[in-house]
């Protein structure tokens, strides 16, 4: 049976079909989730893409994480249920406080957009088992609030966990504390990142490499192992 | 009708990149001796009926869990003006 994998479109949600494309050249099966859906259609994951839920106009992310789909997603991403929050879900994911800190307007104030090289520092994750520990990846990166911070005691607390998943390597893009690009939950099934994997997984498009690709086997993998 | 107003603000440690490029424009329009700027949100509430403790209390809940983010802001309640009527 084919992994399915949710992807939810909130109101100014961008890259929720590059991210149902993804998922099916990885192999799985995208179903579209809609932001007012009060269940997840029995997914077997979920993934928050990028965009600009709601127009951001609160906070990036504060107001999609009130919405309907959300109440169950939060308590079956407690449970266990593997979520991916790329970009503005990543924001999302942090507002949601299923993932520490907060996302703040890039140090620069700019919109920024770029191929960005990252060094994945954890493969323990739902969504990394596909990578090694130390590998260097280019993936596409484009935000305007990608700046991660949190308290001292927190990222402390997130490196001596290994919960820091990615990391910028030669530039940082938004500023954020520790050159921090994605991090994980305790439980390592809600894995948060600015980057954008979904546009990195055909050799035409984007960075020219596949670099995004083990993001979406690695779930897979999962899934069909558990 | 009362009107009360959420004040949110960056918390001191978080850098604030708005709030720096206000003060750094400032010089060039003849502003001088203003050392430094943060930028922050005001809420203005309209509030049908009472502002009670109850009233308050419930703005203070909003406040803190959807218009600010507290990981990173502060944030004030203050009712700002109470019509005759309510009281």
């Amino acid at each position: 049976m084919t992994a399915r994998i949710g992807v939810v479109t909130f109101p100014g949600s961008l890259d929720d079909r590059d991210t149902q494309r993804a998922i099916r050249i990885a192999g799985a099966e995208p179903v579209a989730l809609w932001h007012k859906d009060k269940d997840l259609k029995q997914v077997d994951a979920v993934v928050l893409c990028g965009g600009f839920s709601y127009g951001d106009y609160l906070r990036a992310g504060a107001i999609a994480r009130f919405s309907p789909v959300m109440e169950p997603l939060i308590e079956q991403a407690k449970a266990g249920l593997p979520v991916l929050g790329i970009c503005n879900g990543f924001q999302i994911l942090t507002e949601a406080h299923l993932l520490p800190g907060a996302m703040l307007g890039n140090d620069h104030l700019h919109f920024i957009c770029r191929d960005q090289k990252l060094r994945v520092e954890s493969a323990n994750t739902a969504f990394t088992s596909d990578f090694v520990a130390g590998q260097e990846i280019h993936i596409p990166l484009k935000n305007m609030d990608g700046r991660y911070v949190a308290d001292a005691r927190t990222l402390d607390m997130l490196e001596a966990e290994g919960r820091v998943v990615f990391r910028y390597l030669d530039f940082n893009p938004n500023g954020s504390l520790r050159d921090i690009a994605g991090i994980s939950n305790e439980a390592g099934n809600v894995v948060g990142l600015m980057p954008h994997p979904e546009h990195a997984v055909e050799p035409l498009i984007g960075t020219g490499r596949t670099d995004g690709l083990p993001f979406f086997t690695s779930i897979l993998k999962k899934l069909v192992n558990a | 009708m009362a009107r009360v107003v959420v004040d949110v603000m960056l918390k001191p440690e978080i850098l604030d990149p708005q709030g720096q490029a206000v003060q750094r424009a400032l010089p060039r329009l003849g502003f001088d001796g203003i050392s430094d700027v943060r930028q922050g949100k005001r809420f203005e509430l309209e509030v049908d009926g009472p502002v009670d403790e109850a009233a308050l209390a419930r703005i203070h809940q909003v406040a803190e869990s959807f218009l600010a983010n507290t990981v990173i802001e502060d944030f004030t309640v203050k009712v700002e003006e109470v019509a005759e009527a309510a009281k």
